[in-house]
């Protein structure tokens, strides 16, 4: 039996967090992502969990990454200046391999800026953040029922490859409040275990090590230095850090098709919005509004690894149109995929297109 | 057919829980769909504050409000900053007490914190009476959404008041 | 004696400097968990980065060697998620003081069920010598080529300040004294802070007037004063001599603590 509620989509989030197995989580506050802290605080010590909140962003993301290391499901939520904040040691879990998911409920940066006010301003940052060379999974909802569905899709695909992965939601999907239903149970994929006689970073054929967690009896060294399969510094070796490096790289990058998430409308169509999260409601509502079959949508649940081969799914675009809440972000990757012109739509300031603002875009560009 | 409703007032009256128990009614109760938005930010405490609802018989694509169709205003500077520029097709309820000024749209006065104060005996109610009138003025939900929207949402102990004010609202929104 | 079976063969040989007092750091702390009977695939030890950092590296436990100044906040996560494990953080003066001190303060607030052993060399070890926060006024290194002019941290009392429910210092010279400590510390539910004041011949004693290896020792064993000395001195108006730092229990307390295994 699942339930129905009426809900916010911070507390969806921490919702699909619960539902998918979620134990740990360390945070700090920071609008607008605080009540998925608060909704966690209160629902995870009667789930057996644990709640902690942290000195700041650095110790968060430090303590998740500890927790993850013995096993558990654990998660982080912040903001633009916390996400700033974590990025040294989210390169440290994609360097170590560790399974984690950060929630960023995006807001108007630079800086301190717009607390209270949506953007998608660090969709670049959650890709390329770090220093160094990775790659890593970023899911985008655009509905209080997706804070729920990708939040508990975000942890398996952390733990399927070894990844931290991010929900890369907003204050707009964050705040409001919509249907979900939320289901008794969801189903979950845990890392596969190091087999017997397996070296603990010692890649199977799909590039992910098996996973021994803390207390397993595997005596596992985990180091954020350059390292070789059985986990051990090795950091002068040109050999050794570009195999080590290029693997972390390929095991997501090589698995686009499988990760890959995304809706098309009107494969046939000759003008053709790209979206991710909240735009793509902006979308919906101008084509359900004006009919028309030479509009098409392609909607992104996941941007990262960036699905390009989406791109083709439409053979006679002519234009593509990319509205964003930011100055043109994810834009760039798609225009450096295809050869029509990609008109980048940006918004900051923290509201949403509206429908008559992409109506006077279609009059322009079809 | 999507109504968008806007809720202000000030900081302590339950202007955002009104907009979430409205919401509440229709996504749960009423089998429509319903998205729910609040300004979040410093002004927000003291200061006007503001919770929108859009509810549709059909789902919700674009999730904001752009133009309301109903309006409840608790506060003369809740007025003066989300309802002066009402459009003349929408409709208005006011807490007659507390707003001086009227719109040029077709408005309701509706004495909601008086009654709340003086009938009820709890001010605190006064959010509640302006619900009943709502849904009785403007049949944005069924009176029996809302009364099982509010009993979800009021605190415990406290349900036979809040089912008190609804009623005294539904009858002040019948006659207006 | 320390059992073999607890290093990583296969890392020797390690990175430490000849005269080093890190190894000895390390010895102690193992015969502490000796003592305790922790078994292997019970204890983790945590790090950041540093030269102390680097020991988990030569332990045949899992091991988390984090970034820099975050260990203890990376060993919260564990301990915290799996207070069945016996977790030690092994850190150093720059990695716990300078960058990671916020962290350090909140872990001993927080009292969560670790023992926090410091190898505190008074500079940067690994970066070639620079000055850190315990660097003591006067001191040469490479980036106080004056002489340090600022104030140094005692992070045996910062520890006590801050809430550890153990603290003790000791120095490289102290060897059966430092491994009842840390014993005496993973005994005690709450956070445990060991600061172990250490020679680093490499970096610190050849700029210092402290030529050779035995000379920083002496110089470590001569300047520590016992506690109970020190509050003899106070107690009969006596001067404390210059340079001395108290070595000994500084606290042995039952605060609440966090992440005890029930």
């Amino acid at each position: 039996m699942s339930r129905t509620e009426f809900m916010q989509g911070n507390a969806a989030c921490a919702e699909g967090a619960l539902a998918a197995g979620c134990r740990f989580f360390g945070g700090y506050p920071i609008t607008p992502s605080t009540e998925i802290a608060e909704t966690m605080a209160r629902r995870l010590p009667k789930a057996g969990g644990v709640f902690i909140s942290m000195e700041d962003e650095l110790a968060s993301i430090a303590a998740v990454i500890g927790a993850a290391w013995t096993g558990a499901r654990a998660m982080t939520a912040t903001s633009g200046p916390g996400f700033s904040l974590m990025m040294e040691n989210i390169g440290y879990a994609a360097m170590t391999e560790t399974p984690c998911v950060v929630v960023n409920i995006q807001r108007g940066g630079p800086s301190t800026g717009q607390p209270t006010r949506a953007a998608q301003g660090d969709m670049l940052q959650c890709r390329f953040g770090s220093h160094g060379d990775y790659s890593t999974i970023a899911l985008t909802p655009n509905s209080v029922q997706e804070m729920f569905d990708l939040t508990a899709k975000a942890f398996d695909l952390a733990d399927r490859y070894r990844v931290p992965t991010f929900l890369m939601s907003d204050e707009i999907v964050g705040h409001m409040r919509e249907r979900v239903t939320i289901p008794d149970a969801v189903e979950v994929e845990r890392p596969r275990p190091l087999a017997e006689g397996s070296l603990p970073f010692e890649a199977g054929d799909d590039g992910v090590p098996g996973f021994a967690p803390f207390g397993s009896g595997r005596a596992v060294h985990v180091t954020g230095l350059t390292h070789d399969e059985r986990g051990y510094p090795d950091t002068t070796d040109p050999e050794a850090h570009d195999k080590l490096v290029r693997r972390l790289v390929a095991k997501v990058e090589s698995a686009r098709r499988e990760i890959a998430d995304y809706e098309v409308v009107n494969p046939d169509a000759e003008t053709v919005f790209v979206t991710y999260g909240p735009p793509s409601r902006t979308v919906e509502q101008v084509m359900r509004d004006r009919p028309d079959d030479s509009i098409g949508h392609l909607r992104l649940r996941i941007v990262w690894p960036f699905p390009e081969f989406a791109l083709k799914v439409f053979p006679n675009a002519k234009t593509f149109l990319m509205p964003e809440l930011n100055m043109g972000q994810v834009v760039r990757e798609v225009q450096r995929h295809v050869d029509q012109p990609v008109v980048s739509i940006p918004k900051i300031g923290g509201e949403l297109h509206t429908p008559a603002e992409l109506v006077r875009v279609l009059e322009v560009y079809r | 057919m999507r109504h968008e409703i806007r809720f202000s007032g000030y900081g302590g009256q339950g202007i955002i829980l009104s907009a979430v128990i409205l919401g509440r009614a229709a996504a749960l109760y009423d089998d429509k769909y319903a998205v729910q938005t609040q300004v979040y930010g410093p002004e927000a405490r003291g200061g006007a504050s503001m919770g929108q609802v859009v509810i549709d018989d059909t789902p919700i694509l674009y999730p904001e409000v752009t133009e309301p169709d109903i309006y409840v205003i608790m506060s003369q500077q809740g007025f003066e900053k989300y309802g002066i520029r009402a459009g003349e097709d929408a409709v208005m309820l006011i807490d007659a007490d507390l707003v001086r000024s009227r719109p040029t749209c077709r408005y309701y006065e509706i004495p909601a914190t008086s009654e709340a104060k003086g009938t009820l005996g709890r001010e605190i109610v006064a959010n509640i009476v302006m619900m009943g009138a709502l849904v009785t003025a403007t049949g944005v939900v069924s009176r029996e959404a809302i009364e099982r929207a509010v009993l979800d949402s009021v605190p415990k102990g406290t349900e036979e008041l809040n089912l008190k004010a609804l009623k005294r609202g539904f009858e002040l929104g019948e006659r207006a | 004696m320390i059992a073999p079976d607890w290093f990583r063969e296969d890392r020797l040989p390690h990175i430490y400097c000849t005269g080093c007092g890190n190894g000895t750091i390390i010895n102690c702390t193992l015969a502490a968990v000796e003592e305790m009977g922790w078994k292997r695939d019970e204890t983790v030890f945590v790090s950041g980065i540093g030269c102390s950092s680097r020991a988990p590296g030569y332990i045949l436990t899992d091991s988390l060697h984090t970034t820099h100044g975050r260990a203890l906040a990376f060993a919260t996560g564990v301990k915290m998620a799996r207070p069945d494990l016996h977790v030690v953080v092994f850190t150093g003066d720059g990695d716990l003081a300078a960058i990671g001190g916020n962290h350090f303060i909140h872990a001993c607030r927080r009292n969560v069920d670790m023992t926090v052993i410091c190898m505190n060399n008074h500079i940067y070890g690994m970066t070639g010598g620079q000055g850190s926060p315990t660097t003591p006024p006067g001191a040469i290194s490479s980036t106080t080529p004056y002489g340090a002019s600022e104030p140094a941290f005692d992070l045996a009392e910062l520890a006590v300040a801050a809430g550890a429910n153990y603290v003790a210092r000791w120095t490289s010279y102290h060897v059966k004294e430092l491994t009842k400590a840390v014993a005496a510390g993973m005994q005690t539910p709450g956070l445990s802070f060991i600061e172990a004041r250490t020679q680093c011949p490499t970096n610190y004693g050849r700029h210092n007037k402290l030529r050779s290896v035995s000379a920083m020792i002496e110089h470590l064993r001569s300047h520590a004063i016992l506690v109970a000395k020190r509050d003899r001195l106070v107690a009969e108006g006596k001067p404390i001599p210059e340079g001395a730092f108290t070595v000994g229990e500084l606290v042995r307390r039952n605060r609440p603590a966090m992440g005890v295994q029930r």
